[in-house]
């Protein structure tokens, strides 16, 4: 392994980047040599993706220069200079488009390939690269992407991303490439990788198996809440180091209940894992987490657990269970409504004698909701869009605490929300869950987890770890969220 | 002043000044001498639309996409059975009526199914159970024109104290449509779902029970205005419906009714209804062709929509 530091093809000086009051990069600088492979690792919302976007040119940095090759000047820099330049991404999100054929999606890729007989010619140029990346893949190049398995759209992606036309690919982003991949087809793109690196290419490779990356990496950069907290040579870390560099410094978990007896108690929800999955359990008056990276399944299940209870052609009269979105504008808020309407939707049933909704009594628990939550407001009557982030997500709290649902499914409420706010709701929910309420929290911050009576770490779509009591530790939920055997 | 400007707030005064526009000009035009006979028709030919716009109301305002194009079919259907079944007795009335409200269920159920089991887009689904409907409004009626019994036919084109029997009618199903939009917990429901079905599914919403409710009170809307407008002009006829195709929609946009869903609006239906029936008859006063006729109501829908979307909402 050769290190060529005083050889940078890439450099990111001093970049920041706000996305409203999130500071996703706080002057961050990263340094990619020709001839090397940096690994990239870090927990949700340490800044990787942001970071990714600035280097392919997609997100302009707000302060903070980037150089390619010695091209001077933020201003300049775009997606199209960063082609020009070799610059390649594999995104987590696949990007191909279905109704097309592989064909077809590289004569979309390379705008070079034009003219009489562009259907050979992209066909040749893919089909090269998957014949050497993955030798035996079997991939059918004028079938539609949308007929692919998802593994083999993902080969074709990676295939794309290292193709040549009108320039070679010198500069390659992986995000979570073989996250569909099974073992042996990761295994060829972790040496072709480093066959391509050896010939003085450079790789960016992301990914939460941490085995990848200390085989294939040169080097290790990882990264803590938009900045850069550790960064050396792979040789210089082992697992347990990787970790713990990802992590904080151990914070002390707050006024945890002693743990209860549930031996002989019924849960009041639970789920079959599939195989040898551990079986999900929550019991009255518990508060249990789900944590893990974003999008290894926790919201899936919390939409099954919720769909489950039924609802979709006769409203409960007695419901069983709520739900919070985190996301808001999907998942939320009834943007053409009051403040009042989308407090009081879930409750409704409650509300209504005869088919007619009994107003008045609508507007005292709404009320007495916004003064208990403080939703800050002069009136009900106020649309829900006039609200803050934070604000609307309280009214999202409220159309659920307000009901007499025993369960409250809760799908990582907290994004976006400020410190103060969420001091206050985690009180409530405290002081909801003594009296016997049971609340399903997925989150993706750690502070949260630790709130819970017991976690559950997911992976892949399902649970891998549960923790309970002491357990319940930044260090244990890493671990347990980051594959430690290679993929 | 204030109350002034609350009023011009409202979504629906709009079409009520257009439509008194109208009626003026055309008041005007013929010297007065028509006044109470222009009314009338006016109060009688709306009461159709406002029926069918009421049921179409509800499904528009499910959200993007839905719509239910088989109106005119299940109007012609209804009539068509309906009529037969009664055979111009008046002691068959009831089961007249029994007919015409199992059509429109029926109609319902199957627009529902597509759309919801074979995963039809409305627009496409109630297009083409429309064509059924229709054709087995054909192979039923064979050419024949049966009277309606005389007490429906009275009844329909009657006044009382003045005011068409039809327009009070219109004015029941309104003020029904009314409480359960703005009252009841069925408009909160419809609401909810054009706004963010996704939402409305995770708060708790029936969804699915809503959607089919809806596709059934318009079709079942649908097929009470049929049977009334098949006894007003004497027997059913195949194309009878045809024109509330275009003004069943009309009149919800016009009437304020959000396009894309989540807002409705009742009172609007009236204005719209009078005023696109003015539209007309002014029109007819003038001497202008037919063609001229469509080409003025298609430019009016749009300017409508034009202006709607640029409105706040509040």
């Amino acid at each position: 392994m050769t290190f060529q530091k005083d050889n940078p093809v890439l450099t990111v000086d001093g970049a920041s980047k706000s996305f409203g009051a999130v500071r996703a990069l706080n002057g961050l600088s990263f340094v990619l040599a020709a001839g090397e492979c940096v690994g990239l690792v870090g927990h949700n919302g340490a800044g990787k993706s942001t970071l990714v976007g600035i280097m392919n040119g997609g997100t302009r940095p707000d302060t903070g220069t980037i150089r390619i090759e010695g091209n001077e000047g933020t201003g300049r820099y775009s997606v199209a200079v960063a082609r020009k330049h070799g610059v390649r991404c594999v995104f987590q999100e696949l990007s191909l488009c279905p109704n097309l054929t592989v064909t077809e999606n590289a004569r979309i890729a390379h705008a070079s390939i034009r003219g009489f007989a562009w259907r050979r010619r992209a066909e040749r140029v893919v089909r090269s690269k998957l014949d050497e990346i993955f030798p035996d893949h079997g991939i059918d190049c004028g079938q539609s992407v949308g007929m692919l398995g998802i593994a083999q759209r993902q080969m074709v992606e990676i295939a794309m991303a290292f193709s040549e036309s009108d320039g070679p690919a010198r500069i390659v982003i992986l995000d979570e490439p073989t996250s569909s991949l099974d073992a042996s087809i990761a295994r060829q793109m972790l040496a072709y990788i480093r066959k391509f690196v050896a010939a003085g290419g450079s790789v960016v490779l992301i990914s939460h198996i941490l085995n990848e990356i200390l085989t294939t990496a040169d080097r290790i950069v990882v990264m803590k809440d938009g900045s850069v907290v550790a960064n050396g040579p792979s040789s210089g870390f082992t697992l347990d180091s990787l970790v713990g560099a990802m992590g904080s410094v151990v914070r002390p978990r707050d006024a945890a209940a002693p743990p209860r007896d549930r031996t002989d108690t019924k849960p009041i929800l639970s789920r079959r894992g599939s195989d040898s999955a551990p079986e999900f359990r929550a019991y009255a008056g518990e508060i249990v987490g789900l944590a893990g990276l974003g999008g290894h399944g926790q919201t899936e299940t919390l939409v099954e657990l919720f769909r489950g209870f039924g609802g979709d052609w006769k409203a409960r009269t007695n419901i069983r269970a709520a739900f919070v979105a985190g996301d808001r504008h999907v998942d939320g808020n009834l943007p053409m409504w009051s403040i009042l309407r989308n407090i009081s939707i879930t409750l409704l049933t409650d509300l209504t004698r005869a088919g007619i909704v009994r107003e008045r009594n609508e507007r005292a628990i709404a009320q007495s909701w916004r003064e208990r939550i403080g939703i800050r407001t002069d009136s009900l009557d106020n649309p829900i869009l006039s609200l803050s982030g934070g604000n609307q997500q309280k009214v999202l709290f409220s159309r659920a605490l307000a009901t007499r649902a025993p369960i409250v499914l809760m799908d990582d409420p907290m994004r976006g929300v400020d410190i103060g706010t969420k001091q206050e709701v985690y009180s409530l929910l405290r002081a909801e869950a003594d009296q016997g309420r049971t609340f399903v929290w997925y989150s993706t911050e750690i502070d949260e987890i630790c709130q819970c009576d017991r976690v559950y770490v997911f992976r892949e779509g399902r649970i891998v770890e549960e923790l309970a009591g002491d357990d319940i530790r930044e260090d244990r939920v890493l671990a347990a969220s980051f594959s430690t055997e290679a993929a | 002043m204030t109350s002034l400007r609350t009023l011009f707030a409202k979504p629906w005064i709009w079409s009520f000044l257009a439509a008194a526009g109208v009626w003026l000009v055309t008041i005007v035009f013929t010297g007065g001498a028509s006044a109470a006979g222009l009314s009338q028709a006016a109060l009688t030919f709306a009461a159709f639309s406002i029926i069918v716009g009421i049921g179409q109301m509800f499904v528009i305002t499910l959200g993007p996409g839905n719509v239910d194009l088989s109106i005119p079919a299940t109007m012609t259907l209804a009539g068509t059975v309906a009529l037969k079944i009664m055979d111009s007795s008046n002691g068959l009335i009831l089961m007249g009526l029994l007919v015409t409200l199992l059509i429109g269920l029926a109609i319902g159920i199957i627009n529902y199914a597509l759309i919801k089991l074979l995963r039809i887009p409305p627009i496409i689904a109630t297009l083409s159970s429309s064509f059924i409907i229709q054709s087995a409004a054909i192979s039923y009626n064979r050419g024949l024109r049966i009277k309606p019994p005389s007490a429906l036919a009275e009844f329909t084109t009657a006044t009382t104290l003045g005011i068409p029997n039809l327009a009070y009618l219109a004015l029941a199903v309104s003020v029904a449509a009314w409480v359960a939009l703005e009252k009841g917990i069925y408009g909160r429901w419809v609401s909810a779902v054009g706004q963010n079905m996704r939402a409305a599914r995770m708060a708790g919403v029936p969804v699915d029970g809503v959607r089919a409710a809806t596709y059934l009170l318009c079709a079942v809307l649908a097929a009470l205005a049929g049977l009334l407008l098949s006894c007003f002009s004497g027997g059913a006829a195949l194309n009878m419906g045809a024109e509330y195709l275009l003004t069943s929609i009309a009149v919800v946009v016009i009437g304020g009714t959000a396009v894309a869903g989540g807002f409705a609006n009742v009172p609007g239906i009236w204005g719209a209804s009078l005023f696109l029936f003015l539209v007309v008859s002014m029109l007819n006063t003038y001497g202008a062709a037919a063609g001229i006729r469509l080409l003025l109501t298609g430019t009016i829908i749009i300017a409508v929509i034009i202006a709607a979307s640029r409105r706040p909402r509040t």
